[in-house]
């Protein structure tokens, strides 16, 4: 029975765990908090699991209910509550066992942190506002998540503010959600204007009254409401789910400490707008251009977010636009209608993603905090959990048959592949070339840190100059806390697909939960090869282009980065501009350090005032900083200082509304 | 008897040349007290006037409490005005102009 | 006319107020300057039981006109005069260290802010042109010479002359306005002019006239553009404790007194005065929002955003409905809450020989006291109306009240301008948490200031909780 209690309690217990951590962290200290919010986090897991059960398996009704009215204002009624179905359910699961993970995984990786209190009340605050976003019945509640999440993730992003690196990133981060959120929130609005509530029940069963109507917003130029409606609330995932050309600070974010990056920059935050996206499956199903637009948004960003993630040098930044690159599928996956193909992807995704970042990270605590995939190479024997664990997260990510990725991915491409929408050819190839891609970039991250020479300590021979002291130490393996969320996160990356995929993206288990229109079969392609089971369709997978693809890509960078690294170095030098321009970047990053080391704080200005113009031009759609100041000090110039021109000025406005209600009559 | 038109253009005239007094003026800050106490006394005959024609003694009573709040506003004035000469050592309408922008 | 003593029982309040004025001027006369904290007291107890006697007979529904109909006493007019004693005590609390840091702890600021009290009061409760023109004159002349409590300082003694000059222009110009609707109506009681207008027989074209001049002087009251000018003036030579008082409670007053002329009297011209109302709230938004971002002047900045704030107020109003005047009332109630926070936050970082007043002030506040810099932050968030403080919230009360009335356009025009605004509150957020201390002026603010200040900016973030109550408080008084 799911009752209001239970889903309180998983709500409020990271809650309780991140007050008491963030709040009182000095009294109950450094392992009172990690076990306040590792238990506060571990409790809503299990419970989050005990309600997946029963809508899964014992054919529990979805729930809805109203917690609490916290105001009314005219047609605008902000209500707590909670809308649980097979939807929710997932994510909740995904999301609390994630944030478990990442939780006992920072007690390791924050260790020598003297932030580790804070650290821990802030990832439990995000586990709260995630859970509240996730479970809401009502648009009012899923802003207010989806702005919570956000401001826990600058707090997060800005975590080290010492660094001005952090705070460009947190302010990058924060600017280009506003532009987001600005659509969302105009989206909600028109929700609001046209259907008049903004409780999801009476939304989605007004919606197919939209069909039809048109919104004019000058002369007689028209558009659709479900197509205007459905494009803004797509901006709105934009920002959030890093969609081009919102996805900029994406990359930047990897500034934060790594769970972080792990639980909001790829399992979990960035995944709300793709959530967002199928909750609001009901609308969408409206507007066959909303669609067609998503479908293309997203496969540009798979693509081209790969690409970069081909020439990235820093372990993070590959994952960050790796998890660019696969929020793109996602999202193409929503434009293809394939909803549920979407969320399956997402929970997979979530879970070899987070792999893949804490073991990044693990590498990095064993590198002394060092980035650069150039200076590692042969760590398997130093570190055999985390080179194991990382092996599985790769061939999840390329879709190897059997593994978890294999299935969402095969499950998006099929989808697009029978989408008869615009755009939707251009997504299948860009989709396909992806896969190779993705395998590519992978495997070449997989051979430059674990395989190969040992290339650390060595700095003086490359002439990079700096940093002996990073070689003195030898890597080791990390403890066991890092590690034992890695062995426990490489099991659903491996066996999660096998398990789920028949039901999750062929059974009945998100029917009422996701909408999709009468006629539409995105997944029919795939079922037919799905007949026979999990089993069958993997071996039947070898048979197929995107297999074959992977595996060319995971060829060419196994050719490449094992056997023959002077083709790297050449095509390096073919690719001379971008190298360049990555050369630079890194030694920005080491410049900050430097920075950092002086108290210099003169940089920290200059990208205030970067921020600053950044700000203005955010907030002017065509504006640059200088309109804004030059129509700031016209306006000054006006306060003279002088009593008659103050004076004059009244009489002037006297006369003006005398004289234009004289015309007006 | 005077029409009553005749009584409002005079008010009216004299509420003009007390506002303009008051922007044009860019001298002395006595001349501007002087516009307002000429501003509230436009006002007054207006409304004797309409309580006059309207045959209603509330206009005038208004009257006596707009020349009660006329005295005591020049007495605030006056005194303002003295600070700013203490202060300043002027009472150019001109030179008050340390704050702008 | 005056009867019964029953009939003096509405206004038992400002009966008290004013008792306790007159007592305050002459005992501040005798109480030397060691024991001036007894005036404090005093005057602090003075609001408490004011607040206390108006709670007595405190009925959100009710109406009771005595005097002939020239006092009001209603549930609209109650909650007004209750936050007006609200932030009228917490302006008590730091003008005191203000005041005696800066030497000017002297019995006439209690005695001349308790007669604007009782000034804002009678304009709040006004039923008369005449009772509204005293209460607006006894507000009035006492903020000039509140302004002017410094009589050393020139910038002090500018701006009271500047304050005064057009003070008196813009009272001038609403008395014109108010005589030529006593000469088209024939009465000076607002609800009787109401009924002689809704029969329709009126000269059109020189009640219009009226019209804008009445809205000239409430425009002038409230500060909106193009009738501002003496704001940031004003707000930058003033004592910051007589800023502090000018940019609080006052504006409760105006929305009263908005409410008592506009919606009460000139009701059946509502259509012309919400496009007169349209327009000044447009040019503030606008020129409010622009001209605060080029201030180095942390007061004089707070002094443009007041004017913009004043943009909202006026959108809640002239939507003409009970919502909007309820979603009015709110703002101004929040802002009042918002403005004391702020200007107590320069008063509390203030001390003998330094005015924490301009922005660059502010810097590495966040190093120097971590508390302080997050309470500003609340402050300021939600001055800019983030969510989810209740700055946020008031905005969008306003806001739906201005759709509903069909003011899209200026909807969106005020929405524009609160993001543009967002820019100068974060630039003082960014110099706190980001810049380093420029200076190391030692805290000096006592405990009451403190505790006061505390609570000041929490309640931007506890008053959320409390939003549905405190609008259904305000559209409870104004139905």
């Amino acid at each position: 029975m799911i009752t209001k209690t239970l889903l309180l309690t998983i709500a409020l217990a990271p809650l309780a765990g991140a007050i008491l951590a963030g709040l009182f962290g000095r009294q109950i200290g450094r392992a009172g908090a990690h076990w306040a919010t590792i238990l506060g986090v571990a409790l809503s897991t299990a419970l989050s699991a005990y309600v997946l059960k029963l809508i899964a398996f014992d054919g529990h009704e979805a729930v809805n209910m109203s917690v609490y009215t916290w105001f009314r204002i005219g047609s605008i009624q902000a209500e707590v509550g909670f809308l649980v179905d097979a939807l929710t359910a997932t994510m909740m699961v995904v999301v609390t066992s994630v944030s478990l993970m990442v939780h006992v995984y920072t007690i390791g990786y924050m260790e020598e942190d003297p932030g580790y209190q804070r650290f821990f009340g802030y990832i439990s605050l995000f586990t709260f506002s995630m859970l509240m976003l996730v479970m809401s019945n009502n648009f009012m509640q899923l802003f207010f998540g989806w702005e919570a999440v956000g401001l826990v993730s600058y707090l997060l992003i800005g975590f080290w503010f010492k660094r001005p690196t952090a705070i460009f990133a947190n302010l990058k981060a924060f600017l280009v959600n506003r532009v987001g959120d600005f659509g969302f929130l105009l989206g909600i609005g028109l929700v609001l204007a046209y259907l008049g509530s903004l409780d999801y029940a009476t939304v989605f069963a007004k919606a197919p009254t939209l069909v039809g109507q048109t919104f004019n917003p000058y002369g007689t130029v028209e558009w659709a409401v479900p197509t205007l409606i459905c494009l803004l609330l797509f901006v709105g995932a934009m920002g959030k789910s890093a969609q081009v050309p919102l996805h900029v600070w994406l990359p930047d974010s990897m500034e934060g400490p790594t769970p972080i990056s792990a639980l909001i920059h790829a399992a979990t935050m960035v995944t709300a707008g793709i959530f967002m996206v199928a909750r609001m499956s009901p609308l969408f199903e409206l507007s066959e251009t909303a669609l067609s637009v998503i479908l293309v948004i997203g496969s540009i960003t798979a693509l081209f977010m790969g690409f970069i993630g081909i020439v990235q040098n820093d372990i993070k930044r590959v994952v960050a636009y790796s998890t660019l690159s696969q929020l793109g599928y996602m999202t193409v996956a929503l434009g293809a209608s394939a909803y549920s193909a979407a969320i399956f992807h997402l929970m997979t995704h979530a879970f070899f993603k987070a792999l893949l970042f804490l073991g990044a990270g693990s590498v990095i605590i064993a590198m002394h905090h060092e980035q650069d995939l150039r200076k590692m190479g042969g760590l398997r024997k130093y570190m055999p959990i985390t080179f194991a664990t990382a092996w599985v997260g790769t061939l999840a990510l390329m879709g190897f048959p059997g593994t978890s990725g294999f299935y969402s991915k095969d499950a998006i491409l099929y989808a697009v592949g029978s989408a008869d929408r615009a755009g939707a050819s251009f997504a299948h190839a860009s989709l396909l070339i992806g896969v190779a891609v993705t395998a590519f970039y992978s495997f070449r991250m997989l051979y430059l840190a674990f395989h190969g020479k040992e290339r650390f300590g060595h700095d003086d021979r490359h002439g990079h100059g700096g940093h002996h002291d990073h070689g003195e130490h030898q890597p080791h393996e990390t403890p066991w806390v890092v590690t034992l969320p890695l062995a426990l996160l490489a099991i659903p990356s491996l066996a999660i697909g096998f398990f789920t995929a028949g039901p999750m993206l062929f059974g009945n288990f998100f029917d009422g939960a996701i909408f999709v229109a009468d006629g539409r079969a995105p997944l029919a392609a795939m079922a037919h090869h799905f007949e026979h089971g999990s089993l069958s369709f993997a071996l039947h997978g070898f048979l197929t282009p995107p297999v074959w693809l992977a595996l060319l890509g995971a060829g060419l960078a196994t050719y490449i980065y094992l056997f023959n690294p002077s083709i790297a170095d050449r095509a390096r030098k073919a690719f001379a501009p971008i190298h360049h321009l990555l050369e630079r970047k890194y030694g920005f990053d080491e410049f900050n350090q430097a920075v950092f080391a002086r108290g210099s704080v003169w940089l920290g200005r200059a990208f205030w005032r970067v921020g600053d113009q950044a700000v203005i031009d955010g907030v002017i759609v065509d504006g640059s900083a200088g309109t804004v100041s030059r129509i700031a000090f016209a306006v000054r110039r006006l306060q003279s200082g002088f009593l008659f021109h103050y004076a004059f000025m009244m009489i002037l406005g006297l006369i003006v509304i005398v004289g234009a209600f004289a015309l007006l009559q | 008897m005077i029409p009553l038109s005749w009584w409002l253009t005079l008010a009216a005239l004299l509420f003009c040349i007390s506002v303009a007094g008051i922007f044009i003026n860019r001298k002395n800050i006595i001349i501007l007290l002087m516009a307002i106490e000429l501003m509230l006394l436009s006002v007054n005959m207006n409304f004797v006037a309409f309580s006059r024609y309207l045959d209603d003694m509330a206009g005038q009573v208004f009257v006596f409490f707009i020349l009660t709040v006329a005295a005591a506003e020049a007495a605030i004035g006056l005194a303002i005005l003295v600070l700013v000469f203490r202060n300043r050592r002027t009472i150019n309408v001109a030179e008050l102009d340390t704050m702008r922008g | 006319m005056i009867d019964t003593w029953t009939d003096l029982l509405p206004m038992l309040p400002e009966l008290f107020l004013l008792g306790m004025v007159n007592l305050i001027l002459i005992a501040g006369l005798f109480i030397d300057e060691r024991r001036r904290g007894l005036v404090h007291f005093i005057a602090t107890l003075t609001l408490a039981f004011a607040a206390i006697l108006t709670l007595r007979d405190f009925d959100i529904d009710g109406r009771v006109a005595v005097a002939g109909g020239m006092f009001i006493r209603d549930g609209a007019g109650d909650v007004l005069k209750l936050f007006v004693y609200l932030t009228m005590g917490i302006v008590f609390v730091y003008a005191k260290f203000y005041l005696r840091t800066h030497k000017l702890f002297v019995a006439e600021f209690y005695t001349l802010a308790l007669f604007s009290v009782l000034g804002m009061c009678v304009l709040i409760s006004g039923g008369n042109l005449l009772t509204i023109y005293l209460g607006l004159e006894l507000m009035a002349l006492s903020s000039y010479a509140l302004v002017a409590l410094d009589r050393d300082s020139p910038v002090a003694a500018e701006s009271a002359m500047k304050y005064f000059v057009l003070g008196a222009l813009a009272s001038g110009l609403l008395l014109y306005g108010m005589s030529i609707l006593y000469g088209v109506t024939g009465s000076l009681d607002l609800s009787e002019i109401a009924t002689r207008l809704s029969s329709g027989e009126y000269p059109k074209v020189v009640l219009a006239f009226a019209v804008v001049f009445i809205v000239v002087g409430i425009g002038f009251k409230f500060g909106a553009v193009p009738f501002h000018m003496w704001v940031p003036d004003v707000y930058q030579g003033a004592p910051t404790a007589i800023t502090l008082l000018l940019a609080s409670a006052p504006k409760l007053a105006a929305v009263g007194m908005t409410f008592r002329l506009l919606s009460e009297g000139l009701e059946p011209l509502a259509r012309d005065w919400s496009q007169m109302l349209g327009f000044l709230a447009l040019m503030s938004l606008v020129v409010g929002n622009f001209a605060a971002i080029a201030q180095t002047n942390l007061k004089r900045m707070l002094a443009y955003s007041t004017i913009s704030h004043v943009g909202f107020v006026l959108l809640g109003i002239l939507a003409g409905s009970d919502d909007g005047m309820a979603a009015a009332m709110f703002y101004a109630i929040t802002y009042a809450l918002m403005t004391t926070g702020a200007f107590g936050m320069i008063i509390a970082l203030s001390n003998a020989g330094f005015e924490c007043e301009r922005i660059e002030d502010f810097k590495g506040l966040n190093q120097r006291n971590p508390w302080f810099a997050f309470l500003m932050l609340l402050i300021l968030a939600s001055l800019a109306g983030f969510p989810p403080l209740v700055g946020f919230f008031s905005k969008l009360y306003v806001l739906q009240a201005a759709i509903n009335a069909g003011w899209l356009w200026l909807t969106v025009v005020a929405v524009v301008m609160a993001v543009i605004g967002a820019y100068y509150y974060l630039r003082v957020i960014k110099v706190m948490y980001f810049d380093e201390p420029e200076h190391e002026h030692a805290l000096q603010a006592p405990g009451d200031v403190r505790v006061v200040l505390a609570a000041n900016g929490l309640l931007q973030l506890l008053l959320t909780f409390f939003v549905g109550s405190l609008t259904a408080l305000c559209v409870a008084a104004w139905q």
